[in-house]
């Protein structure tokens, strides 16, 4: 039974890579016109892709999604709205502070803020920068995912606070410095994570699964959404104020 | 071989870091808070391994397949000799043609290879009972990081303002939120940032840095950064147009049939 179904995950994980293979492979071949490098290690690499993807799948299934929703159960059965808002505080602080492409970008934007007269040109200055910005950044995705349950809990419609959001990016982006509109634009979907979008998808939906009056399609789903943008309004206010 | 080994050992260690945090938070929130044992520790356990193994692999066959051969890729597409303009003289937005080709169907390939997207798709399937398809929503979804991701270059190629474009993006999804059946809005909203990881962001950096690199004018550092917030905005347009098209189908459908 556990083997069958790990074959059938296994193809279909290859499936879904057999678009990203082709154009690699159509491009490469066809319009690049230049052969494939390492044909050995590329069908190798794409093994483990697919293999990677099947246990991912697999593990998922059987852990982070129950995993989210017992605890949005548990949760609302404790009935203490404190505990849970906290508890969204540190799985959105908790994921993107560690996030690697987080990590990576911030350096990026140090060495991009240094360039300008912004930051002072050495590595203490370039350091304290990115770390400010990640910290901003887990800040801001805490608060988002706390705003997100505090919403399902209460039902608001969730386009209240998106439209909200976009408006206030519209007004903040042209008093914002121009170097860092473009980083605080992209933050928001870089630090939202493989780990982190099935962990807060089934902590939402088994929120809106548990409180009576929501539907968990309808009400369950957003929090991405919200840490996708809050993040953007944050970093553009912190390069205002420095 | 051991070269190997230590090299897969180190993104298995970094997958760990990454995830250390999170499950601290869980499993002190878990026995302090809830104070109730976990259902199921061992199957919990071992699905998480699963999880961990899964992205260490998955990371580690980008690293080796297919992260070089798209930035080797993207950066020979950019070149002058292939755009067929001599180097520093400004080509036309239309001798680029083939990088948008290319642009639109890594954003299509990459979005449905993404795992979270294919995470959330599942998840969708299930609580909705199979009304909402995942294959539909992921084709969707597909279709918007495309369309996003060829404006990204587009933008980058001409040098048009980011926000112009953003914020026109966002007032198109203003008026969709007007007409779009309301129950799928959350699930729409949430589309274009579950999309964009694992897979779009290293493929998608790569090919904004290196046309900002080869397009005259063009600052690397400042205008290879944007092209994430356009697959972030454009999943959201493209599912919600998708919704709207279910339920217009819907409704003429003749009665009979439900």
């Amino acid at each position: 039974m556990l083997k069958n179904r790990f074959i059938k995950q296994l193809f279909n994980s290859f499936l879904d890579l057999l678009p990203i293979l082709a154009v690699v492979v159509i491009f490469q071949v066809l319009i690049i016109r230049q052969p494939i490098p390492d044909v050995l290690q590329l069908t190798l690499g794409m093994l483990f892709v697919v293999i990677g993807l099947t246990l991912f799948v697999l593990g998922l299934e059987q852990s982070l999604f129950p995993l989210g929703e017992s605890m949005a159960h548990a949760f609302a059965r404790k009935g203490s709205v404190f505990w849970l808002l906290s508890f969204a505080f540190c799985l959105g602080f908790g994921a993107a502070i560690a996030e690697p492409a987080l990590i990576a970008m911030s350096t990026e934007a140090a060495k991009i803020a240094s360039q300008g007269d912004n930051l002072a040109d050495t590595d203490t200055a370039r350091a304290g920068y990115a770390m400010g910005l990640r910290l901003i950044v887990a800040l801001a995705i805490g608060f988002a995912i706390v705003l997100g349950v505090f919403r399902i809990i209460c039902g608001w419609p969730l386009y209240y606070l998106i439209i909200g959001s976009y408006a206030a990016i519209a007004l903040i982006t042209p008093f914002a410095p121009a170097d860092i509109i473009g980083i605080a634009y992209d933050v928001g979907g870089i630090a939202t994570s493989t780990i982190t979008v099935p962990l807060v998808t089934a902590l939402g939906v088994g929120l809106a699964a548990s409180i009576k009056g929501r539907n968990p399609i309808a009400d369950g789903f957003g929090l991405v959404a919200f840490a996708a943008l809050v993040p953007t309004i944050f970093v553009m206010l912190y390069g205002i104020v420095r | 071989m051991i070269a190997w080994l230590s090299h897969f050992g180190q993104s298995l260690l970094s997958t760990c870091l990454g995830i250390l945090p999170i499950l601290v938070i869980i499993l002190g929130f878990q026995f302090l808070v809830i104070r109730k044992p976990l259902v199921h520790p061992k199957k919990i356990l071992i699905g998480f391994l699963f999880v961990l193994f899964g992205i260490a692999f998955f990371l580690e066959g980008l690293d080796m397949a297919l992260l070089p051969l798209g930035k080797l890729m993207a950066a020979q597409l950019t070149t002058p000799e292939f755009l067929g303009v001599s180097d520093g003289q400004i080509a036309d937005w239309p001798a680029y043609c083939w990088v948008y080709v290319f642009a639109a169907s890594t954003g299509f390939a990459t979005a449905l290879a993404e795992p979270s997207l294919l995470a959330v798709a599942l998840k969708v399937e299930q609580i909705s009972g199979g009304a909402i398809n995942a294959w539909g929503l992921r084709f969707a979804v597909a279709i918007g990081v495309a369309l996003g991701i060829t404006l990204g270059v587009f933008r980058i190629v001409t040098g048009t303002e980011l926000y112009f474009f953003i914020i026109a993006g966002y007032g198109i999804v203003v008026i969709q939120t007007l007409f779009a059946p309301k129950a799928i809005l959350a699930l729409a909203y949430d589309s274009g940032g579950v999309t964009v990881s694992t897979v779009t962001v290293p493929l998608v950096t790569a090919l904004g840095l290196g046309l900002a690199d080869s397009v005259p004018g063009r600052s690397p550092l400042l205008d290879g950064f944007g092209m994430i917030s356009f697959a972030v905005l454009f999943p959201i347009i493209t599912v919600l147009c998708y919704a709207q098209i279910a339920s217009w189908l819907n409704k003429r459908r003749p009665p009979s049939k439900s």
